[in-house]
C-alpha cells in the first residue's frame, strides 16, 4: 500500500509542479500547427505521385527564387517511391535550368543547361547574397527542411505518437505556416519592419512575405488551385525531399516485420518445447555436474 | 550428464585442435554446460540482447564509416548522401541511430535488474564494477556518436558538455581548450570525436570479455537471490539459456524495427536536420533521451561545479553499491522497504528524464531539486540504514525449493500450461 502512495507522489510532484510552472511562463500562447490527414501517414502509407508533382511545380514556380534545394539532383525526380518522372522528363527539366560547370580548357567558369546528374542549382551564390537581396532575411535550405521543422507535442501526447507513428509534424508545421498569415496583424502586435504576421511562426514575425496565393500555379489536372492545396502538395514534396526513402523504408518494414513475427513466434515454441521438463516436471531433473569454474 | 561437463572432441582434426589451441573446450564450458540458475526470469535476457546490440552498432557503425566524411564542412552533407545515395544507407543510418536508442534501453533494463535482484552483492562486486564501467563507456561513445552528424544539437551538445570541464577550478579552461584541439568546438573536435567514436566500441568489447569473464567466475545471481546449492538448482547454458535469450532478442527486434522502419526520427531532435551553426544557438538545448535524467541533475544544482560534480557522483556512486547497501540479503523479493524505496528511486529517474527535456524554469527547476535530493538521499542514506533496520522475509532454503513451491501453488491454482513461458 505504501508503494503505491509513494508512486502517486512522485507523479503528482512531477506532473504538478511543471504544470505551475508553465502557467506562469507561458503568457504568449503559440498557435499549434493542426494535424493534417497524409497519403504517407502510417505504416502502409507512400507517396502520392501526383501530389508530388504538383509539389515540384510550387517548388519551381515559386519556392526556388529563393529557397535552395542544395542536396536533391535532378535523377531524384525520377527515382523509384518519387514524383514518377519519367527519365526523358527529369532530363527535360533539368535542361530548363543553367548550372556553373568549369573551369573550362580556358580556366573559365560557364553557364550550360542542366543535367540529370547536376544538384539543383541554388538561386543565391551564398547566404550573403540571399540576406543582401532579401533585407536580411535568408531563406533556408529546402532539402532537410521537412525534417527539421517540427510540432512541440508536449506530454502526453509525445507517447501516443510512438504508437500511432506520428511522423508528418514537419509537413504539419510547413503548411500552417504556408497558411498562417494575417494582414493586418492582430490589434497590439507590433511587427518589425519588413516582417509579416503569422501565427504559427515562432515570435510571429517572419521574414518571408506571403509565398502562395490563389490561381497562382496553374493546375493541370483539376485540383483545385487554392492557398490550402497548394500548400499540402509542396509540403508532400518537402517531405519527399527530405526523405526519399520513405516508400522503400516503409515496405521493406512490412517485409521484415512479416519475418521477425514468424521467427519469433517459432524461437518462443523452441523455448516452450526445450523448457518444457524443467517447468512442469522439475522434480525429474537430472542433477546438474559441477564445471571447472564452480567450487 | 556428468560426461557432458568436459569438452570431449569426436573428429580427429578437434582432437588435434584441443591440443594446440582449446578453444572449442572453452566455448563448449563458457556457453554450453556453464550451469544458470533453472528460476531466472526475462530480465536476465538483456545481458544476451546487449551483446547482440553491441554487435549491431559495430556492424552497422564500420560502414557508415566507409561513407562518412569527418570534416565541419562535408559532415552534414556526407550524412544526408548515406541516406541518399548510399544503398541501403538510410536503413544502415537508422538502425545505428536507432540502434543506439535501443542499446541504452537495454543497459537500463540490465541495471534496474541488477539493482532490484541485488546483483552487486558478495561475491559479485567486482562484475557489477566493470558493469558501470561500461556504462560509463556507453555513455562516452554515445555522446561522441551524436556530434558526428554535425547538425545543430550536435554542435551545441558538444559545446554544452565539453564546456563542464571548465567548472574545475584552475586548470578547467586550459583542460577544454585541450579537449577542443582549439578555441572553439571545430574541426579538430569533430575529428578527435570520430576517431574516439571509431576506437571505445572496442573497448567496450574488451571491458565485456572481462565482464563475462568475472560473471563466469562468481556465476549468475537469481530472483531469490539464494546461490544455487545443489545440481538440480541449476540448468544448462544451452539450450535452457541459449533459447530463452533468442527468443527475447526477438522480441526486442520486433521493437527495434518499430521504431528502425515507422518512427526513424521520433527518439530524434528535429534540430539536428539543421547544418550546425556555430553564430544560432538553439532555443533549447537538449541531449538524447536516454541522458536527460543526468542532465536535470546537472541543471538543478545552480553551482556549475557543484552541478558537475553531482553529475559525475550520480553514476560514479552506482560503483559502490556494494557497500553502499549493507543487507545482507540480495532480492528486493524479501526486502519490502528496500522494494518500495527503490522502486520510487526508479521513478524518480524518470521524472528526472521528463524534466531534462523540459526548461529549467519555474516550477520544472523546483522538482529537479526535490527529485536529485531523492536520488542522492537513497544512494547514501538509506540504503546503508536500511540494512540495519529492515525487518526481511525468510528466505527459501534453495533455488529448486523456491520453484517447488511456486510449482505446487500454480498446479493448485490453474493448469501448467498457464505459468509462465
Amino acid at each position: 500500500m505504501n508503494a503505491h502512495r509513494s508512486i502517486a507522489f512522485v507523479f503528482a510532484l512531477t506532473a504538478f509542479l511543471p504544470a505551475l510552472g508553465t502557467c506562469v511562463a507561458s503568457a504568449q500562447e503559440q498557435e499549434i500547427p493542426p494535424k493534417l490527414h497524409w497519403s504517407f501517414a502510417g505504416p502502409f502509407g507512400l507517396y502520392d505521385p501526383a501530389q508530388l508533382q504538383r509539389g515540384f511545380k510550387i517548388y519551381k514556380e515559386v519556392c526556388s527564387t529563393c529557397h535552395s534545394l542544395k542536396l536533391l539532383a535532378f535523377r531524384n525526380l525520377a527515382d523509384p517511391g518519387g514524383p514518377a518522372f519519367t527519365e526523358a522528363q527529369a532530363a527535360a527539366i533539368a535542361a530548363t535550368f543553367q548550372v556553373t560547370d568549369g573551369p573550362n580548357d580556358q580556366g573559365e567558369m560557364f553557364q550550360r543547361p542542366g543535367k540529370l546528374a547536376d544538384r539543383f542549382p541554388s538561386p543565391f551564390p551564398n547566404d550573403q547574397a540571399a540576406r543582401a537581396a532579401l533585407g536580411g532575411a535568408l531563406p533556408p535550405d529546402m532539402s532537410v527542411l521537412a525534417k527539421a521543422r517540427s510540432v512541440e507535442r508536449g506530454f502526453p501526447w509525445f507517447i501516443f505518437d510512438a504508437f500511432t507513428q506520428y511522423q508528418e509534424d514537419g509537413p504539419d508545421y510547413i503548411q500552417a505556416i504556408l497558411n498562417g498569415y494575417e494582414d493586418p496583424p492582430p490589434a497590439g502586435f507590433t511587427l518589425p519592419p519588413g516582417a509579416q504576421y503569422d501565427k504559427y511562426f515562432p515570435g510571429n514575425a517572419i521574414g518571408m512575405p506571403k509565398p502562395l496565393s490563389e490561381g497562382q500555379v496553374e493546375y493541370t489536372d483539376g485540383t483545385p488551385a487554392t492557398v490550402d492545396q497548394y500548400g499540402r502538395d509542396v509540403s508532400a514534396f518537402l517531405m519527399w525531399a527530405a526523405e526519399p526513402t520513405l516508400d522503400a523504408r516503409k515496405r521493406l518494414g512490412f517485409q521484415v516485420f512479416v519475418f521477425l513475427i514468424v521467427l519469433t513466434g517459432l524461437l518462443y515454441f523452441t523455448k516452450k518445447r526445450v523448457w518444457h521438463e524443467v517447468k512442469h516436471h522439475p522434480e525429474l531433473l537430472e542433477p546438474h555436474p559441477p564445471t571447472e569454474y564452480r567450487s | 550428464m556428468s560426461e557432458h561437463s568436459i569438452y570431449r572432441p569426436q573428429s580427429a582434426f578437434m582432437q588435434w585442435m584441443e591440443r594446440r589451441l582449446p578453444i572449442a573446450g572453452l566455448v563448449y564450458s563458457s556457453f554450453v554446460v556453464y550451469p544458470t540458475p533453472r528460476n531466472l526470469n526475462y530480465w536476465w535476457t538483456f545481458g544476451g540482447i546487449l551483446s547482440f546490440m553491441l554487435g549491431v552498432q559495430i556492424v552497422t557503425g564500420i560502414v557508415l564509416a566507409m561513407h562518412y566524411t569527418p570534416h565541419v564542412d562535408f559532415a552534414f552533407n556526407s550524412v544526408e548522401s548515406i541516406m541518399r545515395d548510399v544503398n541501403y544507407g538510410w536503413l544502415l543510418r537508422y538502425l545505428h541511430a536507432n540502434g543506439a536508442s535501443f542499446f541504452f534501453v537495454a543497459v537500463y533494463a540490465h541495471i534496474v535488474r541488477g539493482m532490484y535482484y541485488g546483483s552487486y552483492k558478495d561475491p559479485r562486486e567486482v562484475l557489477w564494477i566493470l558493469g558501470v564501467i561500461l556504462f560509463l563507456l556507453m555513455v562516452v561513445t554515445g555522446f561522441m556518436g551524436y556530434v558526428l552528424p554535425w547538425g545543430q544539437m550536435s554542435f551545441w551538445a558538444a559545446t554544452v558538455i565539453t564546456n563542464l570541464f571548465s567548472a574545475i577550478p584552475g586548470v578547467g579552461d586550459p583542460i577544454v581548450t585541450w579537449l577542443w584541439g582549439g578555441y572553439a568546438v571545430g574541426n579538430p573536435t569533430l575529428n578527435r570525436f570520430y576517431s574516439l567514436h571509431y576506437l571505445l566500441p572496442f573497448v567496450i568489447a574488451g571491458v565485456v570479455v572481462l565482464h563475462i569473464w568475472a560473471l563466469h567466475m562468481v556465476g549468475q545471481n537469481n530472483p531469490t537471490g539464494v546461490e544455487p546449492k545443489a545440481e538440480k538448482d541449476t540448468v544448462s547454458f544451452t539450450p535452457y539459456a541459449t533459447a530463452k535469450d533468442a527468443f527475447f532478442i526477438g522480441v526486442f527486434c520486433l521493437f527495434l524495427a518499430w521504431f528502425v522502419f515507422y518512427i526513424p526520427n521520433y527518439l530524434g531532435h528535429s534540430d539536428n536536420y539543421i547544418p550546425a551553426n556555430p553564430g544560432q544557438t538553439p532555443t533549447h538545448i537538449v541531449p538524447e533521451w536516454y541522458y536527460l535524467p543526468f542532465y536535470a541533475i546537472l541543471r538543478a544544482i545552480p553551482n556549475k561545479l557543484l552541478g558537475v560534480i553531482a553529475l559525475i557522483s550520480s553514476i560514479v556512486l552506482l560503483a559502490f553499491l556494494p557497500w553502499l547497501d549493507t543487507s545482507r540479503v540480495r532480492s528486493a523479493n524479501y526486502r519490502p522497504l528496500y522494494r518500495q524505496f527503490l522502486i520510487v528511486y526508479f521513478l524518480v529517474v524518470i521524472g528526472l528524464g521528463y524534466l531534462g527535456s523540459q526548461p529549467p524554469e519555474g516550477g520544472y527547476v523546483i522538482a529537479a531539486r526535490i527529485l536529485t535530493g531523492y536520488y542522492f538521499i537513497f544512494l547514501l542514506i538509506i540504503l546503508p540504514l536500511l540494512g540495519l533496520f529492515e525487518k526481511t522475509k525468510p528466505l527459501p532454503n534453495s533455488i529448486s525449493e523456491s520453484v517447488l513451491r511456486e510449482g505446487v501453488a500454480v498446479a493448485a491454482s490453474a493448469p501448467p500450461s498457464g505459468s509462465r513461458g
